[in-house]
């Protein structure tokens, strides 16, 4: 099932087209990767799905994003799109609150109040997150307080509390150590159970190991997409086998 | 040659140094040593809770209560008065208002930190005492518009500016990753700022109110030339009849004391009161400073150590 | 099917409050400012004439001239004494000094004590040890010096900051060459952290322009131009008191607070516009 299908993106910031041209179907329940050198225009592609780039001034964009068949930038609340669409950050940035007010703060924001499902929506999206029981008896303590690895699974769990349906992740563990790398990978074989998910990474092992599909791009163009395994095995571009074999990027 | 040179200079550059601490000593010095043997003559809790003032009198009696409660009083109006629109204009500056709006804006606020607080005074006499009294007149049977509300409004105008810049610099200096953060979780613009934005800017904000407050304890002219000046004990629901407060006690009385009287020594001793206070507040915005700097260590700190560790793994 | 997105797109109500208040709050502030300012200007510009520029002050003239003369007699005073303090500590701190030392961090806090030390406790102390202990009486010279402490900590702390902006590949690339200490601070440092060091000497001037509780009972109030160090002078923020206070002359006074609007003012473009000038040489 197609969860969310981009049709010709062409996008500019002024005068320089950082997509050129790229389409394709992100299938729900799956993991989507998109690798490539930087400055392709992966993390251009992942912040214009859910309209982060709306933040850019001068950026432009023509195509069309269809989220269960509705165009994104249509008519519609953004703010609600953002929450359908959650997104976690290259460097974890947990708000300068409590661990609970962190995970409590986007639920709160689209209007739950009772202290009753607060507490249960917390506790859930730590359990998702997989830190429910590294912070189960600090709740209260601030989020600062929490290593770099922990902080960025809060981030997991932050969006995971408003209950999107799909999560983009923005080289989620680039700023993480190798442990905390490898339980954010644990977590995500997890997480697309309920969610669909598409993950940019500068990392072709990471994206081997967890994604289901994986997009290359070059200098803004989609070059190759599909199979994480065929494209690893047997690349049908040129290109994308020099990426991969480590011949540039 | 160039040697002894070097060395003479930096010699000049060190006891040039030594001035500030040497000018701090010289003002503890003088000023305590002029004005805690007479605070001590009058007795200190005579004077510190005293609540008659009256240094002429035949029986001369010296309480600094009614002036004391008159700083308070007054500094705490201008604070509520001016803390709430000065941060909320703070974070409009910082982050709601248009960029053409944004410098016109700036460059006022900075004006308005340079205008002397005479300039001021002069103006609440002339505007805010009669209004106050047109308004507030006949209802509290009031003598004259010189009245703490006088001066307190008057000193929130004053404070605006220090509250403003100080305010705004802090928040415009939160991560704007905590806003990406917020609105990716489906917050609004406005949602953002005050939720996120400005909490994790608290101890900057609340640095920029104690430094207001120390600006209005500490302002004399302005105050002066607005509030009554009567040192009479007051209440705080008597905000509609004038006090005085430390600073005006020192720049009125000052013009006809006798130089070597008890009633100088105790004007001193007021100034004294007033450096104390003045001193507490500093040290309270410093140590909120410190928080903030030692946070800022702690995370640099922990970014280093991941960094080192990504380093590691790869 | 209407879909969840499009349901709600206008502004919430506690965002319309938000919004609200923020724009009023800047408005109030704008408001204050443009009142107090265009009221004293509106009132004042009628009344500036001629004879309030001349030469001597008598009471049928209300001449603000001497005052003029004296202001800039006690600015320029005031900075040859606090200036040459003010930039050599900084020096000692940023290029002499060890970060972080014992001495550094007791300057640094006496300097904050000093900054935050209220004008009248000034006055008080400058009455007390400079008029009254050295027996200068009230005179231009006991209120510059006790303005020159006033300001002193302004101007360490804007050198201090323009130094510290210095990259260190310029001491680096002097060092390399041979040149000395000395020689690196005064023909490489000092020439680089120039407009920097001038902006704070003029938001020193600006304060020692407005400034009047430190000076009332330092300099008396004699409205002459001073004719040495130990006259008694009368400057132009002290001359709007007067004017203000007596209520005699409510028109010069006016006319008075329009000139000092003036000056600040203009003082403070002055310093925004070198600001902006260090900022794009950086």
């Amino acid at each position: 099932m197609v969860k969310y299908k981009l049709e010709n993106i062409d996008l500019w910031y002024r005068d320089f087209q950082a997509l050129k041209n790229v389409s394709m179907d992100i299938k729900a329940n799956q993991i989507t990767a998109y690798i490539g050198p930087s400055g392709c225009g992966k993390s251009t592609l992942i912040k214009s799905m859910n309209r982060m780039n709306d933040l850019i001034e001068g950026c432009r964009i023509t195509g069309k994003f269809l989220l269960d068949g509705e165009d994104i930038y249509g008519n519609i609340d953004v703010n609600l799109l953002r929450k359908k669409v959650g997104m976690v950050f290259q460097k974890p940035n947990p708000f300068p609150m409590s661990i609970y007010d962190n995970i409590a703060f986007g639920p709160r924001t689209h209007g739950i109040k009772s202290r009753y499902k607060l507490d249960y929506i917390v506790e859930k999206a730590l359990q998702d997150a997989a830190i429910w029981d590294e912070t189960k008896d600090r709740l209260k303590k601030s989020a600062l307080s929490l290593s770099g690895g922990q902080q960025q699974r809060l981030c997991i769990a932050r969006a995971l509390a408003v209950e999107p349906d799909v999560l983009l992740m923005d080289e989620p563990t680039s700023a993480l150590d190798p442990i905390s790398t490898a339980k954010i990978e644990d977590l995500m074989s997890e997480l697309r159970k309920k969610y669909t998910v598409v993950i940019v990474t500068h990392n072709m092992q990471q994206a081997t190991r967890i994604s289901d599909y994986t997009a290359f791009f070059l200098l803004g163009e989609m070059v190759e997409f599909g199979n994480t395994e065929k494209i690893f095995s047997m690349p049908k571009d040129k290109r994308t086998e020099d990426y991969i074999t480590g011949r540039f990027g | 040659m160039t040697r002894a040179k070097e060395k003479i200079m930096r010699g000049v550059f060190f006891i040039a140094a030594l001035a500030s601490i040497l000018a701090v000593a010289l003002i503890c010095v003088f000023l305590f040593a002029q004005g805690l043997p007479p605070m001590l003559r009058i007795g200190l809790l005579d004077f510190l809770t005293g609540d008659r003032w009256r240094p002429t009198a035949a029986e001369p009696s010296f309480g600094i209560l009614p002036m004391i409660l008159g700083s308070v009083y007054i500094t705490g109006g201008a604070i509520v008065l001016g803390v709430p629109i000065g941060i909320l204009t703070a974070i409009f500056m910082a982050k709601m208002c248009p960029s053409p709006v944004y410098r016109f804006l700036k460059p006022a606020i900075s004006l308005m930190a340079g205008v002397p607080s005479v300039i001021y005074g002069f103006f609440g006499m002339m505007v805010l005492v009669p209004v106050i009294f047109e308004t507030f007149g006949a209802r509290f049977d009031m003598m004259s518009g010189n009245t703490m509300l006088a001066a307190s409004i008057l000193l929130a105008i004053m404070i605006l500016p220090t509250v403003i810049s100080i305010a705004e610099t802090s928040i415009r200096a939160v991560p704007q990753e905590l806003y990406e953060g917020a609105v990716a979780l489906g917050a609004s613009h406005e949602r953002a700022v005050f939720k996120v934005m400005v909490p994790a800017a608290r101890s900057g904000v609340l640095a920029a109110v104690v430094l207001g407050i120390g600006r209005a304890i500490g302002e004399t002219m302005a105050v002066r030339m607005v509030a009554g000046n009567q040192p009479v004990f007051r209440m705080p629901h008597e905000f509609f009849s004038g006090a005085r407060t430390l600073t005006s006690n020192i720049i009125i009385e000052m013009g006809y004391v006798e130089r070597d009287s008890l009633h100088f020594g105790a004007l001193v001793a007021t100034g004294v009161v007033l450096f104390v206070f003045i001193l507490g507040i500093n040290l309270l915005f410093s140590v909120l400073n410190q928080d903030r700097d030692k946070k800022r260590t702690k995370k640099a700190v922990a970014a280093a150590m991941e960094a080192a560790a990504e380093k590691a793994g790869q | 099917m209407k879909s969840i997105l499009t349901f709600a797109k206008r502004k919430k109500p506690g965002d319309w409050a938000r919004f609200l208040l923020v724009w009023a709050a800047g408005l109030i502030t704008v408001a204050v400012l443009l009142y107090l300012v265009g009221f004293i200007m509106l009132k004042g510009i009628p009344h500036i004439k001629p004879s309030l520029f001349a030469f001597t002050y008598t009471p049928e003239n209300q001449s603000l001239f001497p005052a003029l003369v004296t202001t800039v007699l006690m600015v320029g005073l005031t900075l040859v004494i606090s200036v040459p303090f003010g930039v050599f500590t900084a020096i000692y701190l940023v290029e002499y000094a060890s970060r972080g030392s014992r001495l550094v961090r007791i300057i640094q806090t006496t300097t904050e004590t000093l900054a935050g030390i209220p004008s009248i406790v000034y006055g008080l102390f400058g009455y007390i040890f400079f008029c009254d202990r050295l027996g200068w009486g009230k005179s231009i010279l006991a209120g510059c010096f006790t303005l020159a402490i006033m300001v002193l900590p302004l101007i360490i702390r804007t050198t201090e900051e323009s130094l510290k902006s210095i990259p260190d590949a310029y001491r680096e690339g002097s060092f390399g060459l041979g040149a000395g200490r000395l020689r690196t601070v005064f023909r490489v440092i000092l020439p680089s952290a120039t407009p920097g060091i001038f902006a704070g000497v003029i938001l020193s001037v600006g304060r020692i322009v407005g400034e009047t509780a430190a000076l009332l009972y330092t300099i008396g109030s004699v409205i002459k131009i001073p004719e040495s160090l130990f006259s008694q002078g009368r400057t132009l923020a002290l001359h709007v008191f007067s004017l203000a206070n007596d209520g005699l002359y409510t028109n010069q006074a006016y006319a008075t607070a329009v000139v000092l609007l003036a000056v600040v003012f203009a003082i403070n473009l002055l310093a925004a516009r070198i600001e902006r000038k260090f900022i794009n040489k950086l």
